[in-house]
């Protein structure tokens, strides 16, 4: 770990502009920050600690949707009586995530900013475009069966780790920031994380300083909402896939996946699929595939996964 | 003590104390925290200076230039030590790669040097810029391709397996060729890593030329003099003291870079400097159990009489290692005339393959009991059925030989009842819950017993207090416990009047933790020495020593009666001694058997096994202490599950590494995949083994589960799956159809 000087920001603009210094970094939970801080494969120089700015609180908006604060813990999210009331699939995709421990630390803004699980990401001895670009990536060609298999390159396969994102996806969730002028804006989740191109490690749509506030839900839409989350033990472990989908009972819905690309993964198309079965929806979410030899299976894994999920909500 | 002949009744055969349940001794200071594990002497060591290890970048090749400018001057660095300053080094006998690379790599993560400072996290940050130019080398790293040429060749586990190259009973290729009814299968299963939680860590401390470790190990002899060998110094000039060992698995079985480059670099700093491999670091850094690739071969008459077994294992080590001796329970378990087992070793130049809990049998078992299942699924036999005809109670290549005992028919009966088999559909994918399809599946269990010498001192102190000392390990396992067990029946007293202090080299040497061959052993030499001390004792109060009777704080014979404190009132009174086994090991067949059965539940959709329920019985002696084995036999149950379902070390064959190296990467269960454990141990003594007439049972816990689950989940599915571990891909495509 680099040294580093660290601040405690009383004020988000404040904050902002802070983090628009080269080499400076928000920090909130610190579970995924600090982790990559220890091997220096993030190595910030100045840490503005948000913790103190007010953004843990869960409020209503005027147009019946619920504002998390961007501080606001998973576990305190995910225990929420309207958000379980409400938007059940968030609960239940936050709480796939991670273990209480780390729940109780990791905060909504975090979480949708922590970092691929690739594990050449992880390793500094090895090449990785995101962690030091041009290197190359030594995911493809390598061991890549929990990578991604859709919207990838040629220059970086990995996936975007996070359960809690997937729901928000499905959800239709809005990011609000503020940037170091004091500027707010409102950012549709489908567009806050980007895909890896050849700058995987350029990872969303946020600008210098920008600082996440909150993430506004829309009103409740309703539905059975599941989220299934597919992994080789039964607690701990990152998703090789996840389904959250939000099903009505006339059998049309919405379907985001999460452990198949770079961002959580939702397809127009196949929405507008739902109804006419999984093999159908799951065709579309996956059009245009380019899985690897490890991570082929994963094709046939969401179309059975979402088959489960669409029996289960039928059953409901 | 030498034990030649088979025991007779001893005081042990009492059972008041031994055979009991009792808590673990140790376990309050362990829950509170007070249990020193290795980088926890602060006390003992104060002024420690931190160390760092740095691991090669490449996984085969050799230094071209070291950059240490930069790192010597960052802050709080005392000193760098690397191959090029740490003088001449030798080898220990035990470990296959050097501990300190450089200049030339021998594989991934080895050690290239070590940065100490003043605190953690300077060494660290130091670390992260000592800059090392490598020249990358060909290395040797795809297991599949290199074994197409790889020689037959011998090996043995050092914790009681081994196999020749090749080894023929009768003349297997003819009776097979002959045989009704056939299986020619391939299994494979993968590398795996320890993953014990606690890493290896060492505390150095130089006095004049005499070095002191404070480190996580389980064979405290073997790594003095290799560590004393490796440093060129005489043996007597080094002590290990390891009293808690926070899990080892046999991945501390031998001398370890912790060690070594915590003792090079405390002669550098010229003070104390402690370190604990980093988590990453430690897949490829230290041991692993080597992947396996077998083929088992059996042919039976059509009313499933094994007339043909073979099995065949190859493996792949560094220059100079050993194979995964993957066959040897093949030559033991089941009868049938005409056998043929044999062993082939690819060199490799991934870290170094070594033991890992039941070398050998852990895996052979995988494959071979599979093979069993597939069997008698041919035969249109019960798998428990056809153990059974199967049984031998002599060792099938000497039959004059005979197994000292052998009651795997009752584990497999016994277990049958408990577990409900006769409910278990024995057409596969008929049981249905919801969307989980539902199967059973057993296994045989099989390790043999190794008997080692064994010492022990034993003290009786003017409070009446006995005090056991032993250099043996207590790697959570229990040895505390059961040694003051032995010891308090040898003297008559209760638990709270013995205490026991181990894992320090100053004290006589033991069997240590390895191969399941602790607690018998060990427990063996606190027996020799308890003799010895009860001579003693019997000699001070004027008794005859041949007719006192130790019992309740009281020393007895005849009608006379005395205080057992009264012997050591005028100063302590002493017993040492150490246990030998003569030949009994050799005129019998010393193993351990038990059945595993398993339910699991195969989810329709995702594919995704969970396991439901597991049961084990066990016969392997006397049980010493039943809730300390039976947390034994659960945790190696655990165990099993994982290298069936999860557990693999991802090969980079590019580059030359296990890509997974944290436990983000390699799983393994977690509480959630574990619902539902029991254990029970039939009442079996082995007076053939040692005095205590115990045997190990810590592997046996383990040999045989990985294929229980893959047979359940074949049950479950109709779909057989051959390679480990069972991850949802392996079958995905092929379940039945989703109704
Ligand atoms: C062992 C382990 C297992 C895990 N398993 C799972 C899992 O199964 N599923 C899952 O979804 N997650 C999992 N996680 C990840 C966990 O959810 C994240 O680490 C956590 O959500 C990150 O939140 P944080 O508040 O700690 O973020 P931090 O580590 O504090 O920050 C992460 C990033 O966000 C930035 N940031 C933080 N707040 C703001 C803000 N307000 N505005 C702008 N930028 C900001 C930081 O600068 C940093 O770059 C796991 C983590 C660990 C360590
Ligand atoms: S997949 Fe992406 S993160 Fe992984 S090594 Fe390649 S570039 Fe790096």
């Amino acid at each position: 770990m680099k040294a580093f000087t660290y601040e405690r920001a009383k004020d988000p603009v404040a904050a902002a502009r802070a983090a628009a210094r080269p080499g400076a970094k928000f920090l909130a939970g610190g579970t995924n920050l600090l982790d990559l801080m220890k091997i220096e494969i993030e190595a910030p120089t100045h840490l503005i600690d948000v913790q103190d700015l007010g953004f843990d609180k869960i409020e209503p908006t005027p147009d019946g949707g619920l504002r998390i604060g961007a501080l606001v813990t998973n576990t305190a999210m995910a225990a929420d009586q309207r958000v379980r009331r409400d938007y059940p699939l968030l609960t239940r995709a936050t709480v796939a995530g991670a273990s209480g421990q780390l729940r109780n630390k990791a905060t909504t803004a975090g979480n949708l900013l922590q970092r691929t699980r690739c594990p050449y990401f992880y390793d500094p001895n090895m090449p990785c475009n995101k962690r030091k670009p041009g290197s190359g990536c030594g995911a493809l060609g390598g061991y890549s069966r929990q990578l991604a298999v859709v919207g990838s390159s040629e220059a970086c396969i990995a996936t975007h780790p996070s359960d809690m994102a997937v729901a928000m996806r499905a959800l239709d969730a809005v990011v609000e920031t503020v940037n170091p002028q004091g500027r707010t804006r409102a950012i549709p989740i489908a567009e806050f994380h980007r895909l890896p191109g050849d700058t995987p490690h350029i990872e969303t749509t946020l600008t210098a300083g920008e600082l996440i506030t909150a993430v506004t839900l829309p009103k409740p839409i309703g539905g059975t909402q599941i989220y299934e989350k597919v992994r080789d033990r039964a607690s701990y472990a990152f998703a090789v896939v996840s389904v959250a989908a939000v099903i009505q009972s006339d059998g049309s819905g919405r379907v985001a996946v999460g452990g198949v690309a770079h961002k959580p993964w939702r397809v127009d198309a196949a929405d507008a699929a739902m109804s006419r079965g999984a093999k159908a929806a799951a065709g579309e979410l996956l059009a245009g595939a380019k899985p690897t030899q490890d991570n082929a299976f994963k094709i046939p894994l969401v179309e059975r996964t979402l088959a489960g999920v669409m029996a289960q909500a039928r059953a409901a | 003590m030498k034990f030649e002949t088979p025991a007779q009744t001893n005081p042990i055969d009492r059972l008041k104390v031994v055979g009991q349940a009792h808590d673990r001794i140790d376990g309050p200071l362990k829950t509170s925290g007070l249990a020193t594990y290795a980088y926890e002497h602060h006390r003992e060591v104060p002024n420690v200076a931190y160390g760092y290890v740095v691991g090669s970048a490449v996984g085969k090749g050799r230094i071209k230039s070291l950059g240490l400018d930069e790192a010597r001057r960052a802050p709080g660095v005392v000193t760098i030590v690397t191959a090029q300053d740490a003088g001449p080094l030798g080898k220990g006998d035990r470990n296959t790669a050097k501990l300190l690379g450089g200049p030339e790599v021998d594989h991934y993560h080895q050690a290239v040097a070590v940065v100490v400072a003043e605190t953690f996290e300077q060494a660290r940050a130091a670390a992260a810029l000592v800059r090392v130019d490598y020249e990358r080398g060909d290395g040797r790293f795809d297991l599949d391709e290199l074994l197409k040429t790889a020689p037959l060749t011998g090996g043995d586990s050092q914790e009681g397996s081994g196999s020749s190259p090749e080894h023929r009973v009768g003349k297997f290729e003819e009776a097979f060729g002959a045989a009704p009814v056939k299986l020619d299968q391939r299994y494979t299963t993968p590398d795996q890593s320890h993953a014990m939680m606690e890493p290896h860590a060492t505390i150095a401390a130089w006095q004049g030329d005499e070095l002191t470790l404070w480190t996580s190990n389980q064979m405290i002899a073997w790594n003095k003099a290799d560590m004393a060998k490796t440093l060129g110094i005489p043996k007597e000039k080094v002590r290990l003291i390891s009293p808690y060992v926070g899990g080892g698995f046999g991945g501390k079985l031998f001398l370890r870079a912790d060690a070594l480059m915590a003792a090079l670099a405390a002669r550098a700093a010229k003070r104390p400097v402690k370190l604990a491999l980093q988590r990453p670091l430690m897949a490829n850094n230290t041991t692993h159990r080597p992947a396996t690739r077998q083929r088992v071969r059996i042919g039976a008459t059509k009313d499933g009489t094994i007339t043909a077994i073979a099995h065949e294992s190859g493996s792949g080590d560094l220059e100079n290692g050993g194979p995964e001796t993957a066959v040897n329970q093949t030559e033991l378990l089941y009868a049938g005339a005409n056998r043929l087992t044999s062993m082939r070793l690819a060199v490799l130049d991934l870290p170094e393959g070594n033991a890992m809990r039941a070398p050998g049998e852990a895996p052979g078992m995988m494959a071979l009991e599979i093979a069993i299942d597939e069997m008698a699924e041919q035969l249109g036999m019960d798998p428990i059925a056809f153990r059974i005809k199967n049984d031998t109670q002599v060792d099938p290549k000497t039959p004059t030989r005979k197994f000292s005992e052998r009651n795997l028919i009752r584990c497999m009966q016994e277990g049958a009842e408990r577990f409900g088999w006769d409910k278990r559909r024995a057409k596969p994918a008929q049981v249905r819950d919801g969307r989980w399809l539902v199967g059973m599946g057993v296994a045989a269990a099989f390790r043999n017993h190794v008997s080692r010498p064994s010492g022990a001192r034993v003290r009786l102190g003017r409070d009446g207090v006995v005090t056991v000392e032993s250099d043996m390990t207590d790697i959570g396992t229990g040895s505390y416990t059961i040694m003051a067990q032995t010891a308090a029946e040898m003297m008559g007293l209760p638990l709270d009047k013995v205490v026991v202090k181990l894992g320090d080299s100053s004290f006589p040497a033991s069997a240590g933790s390895g191969g399941q061959w602790g607690a018998a052993n060990a427990t063996s030499g606190v027996y020799a020495a308890c003799v010895k001390l009860r001579e003693a004792v019997a000699q001070r109060l004027g008794f005859n020593a041949a007719d006192v009777a130790f019992e309740d704080g009281q020393v007895r014979s005849g009608n006379r009666a005395l205080p057992l404190t009264q012997a050591a009132q005028d100063g302590e009174l002493l017993g040492e001694d150490r246990i030998e086994f003569g030949k009994l090991g050799k005129t019998f067949q010393q193993s351990t058997f038990g059945a595993h059965f398993v339910e699991v539940g195969v989810d329709a959709y995702t594919g995704v096994t969970r396991v439901r329920r597991m049961l084990a019985v066990c016969a392997a002696g006397r049980i010493l202490n039943p809730q300390t084995a039976r947390s034994q036999v659960i945790g190696a149950m655990t165990m099993g599950v994982g290298g069936a379902l999860m557990e693999e070390l991802a090969v980079d064959t590019r580059f030359g590494f296990f890509v997974n190296h944290d436990l983000a990467g390699y799983e393994v269960p977690v509480h959630a995949d574990i619902p539902h454990q029991e254990v029970i141990f039939l009442d079996e003594a082995d007076a053939t083994a040692n005095p205590l007439k115990a045997k190990g049972v810590g592997e046996l816990g383990l040999c045989g589960v990985g294929a229980a689950v893959a047979n359940a989940i074949y049950n479950a599915t109709g779909v057989r799956v051959r390679d480990y571990p069972i991850t949802l891909e392996k079958h995905l495509e092929r379940l039945p159809s989703i109704a």
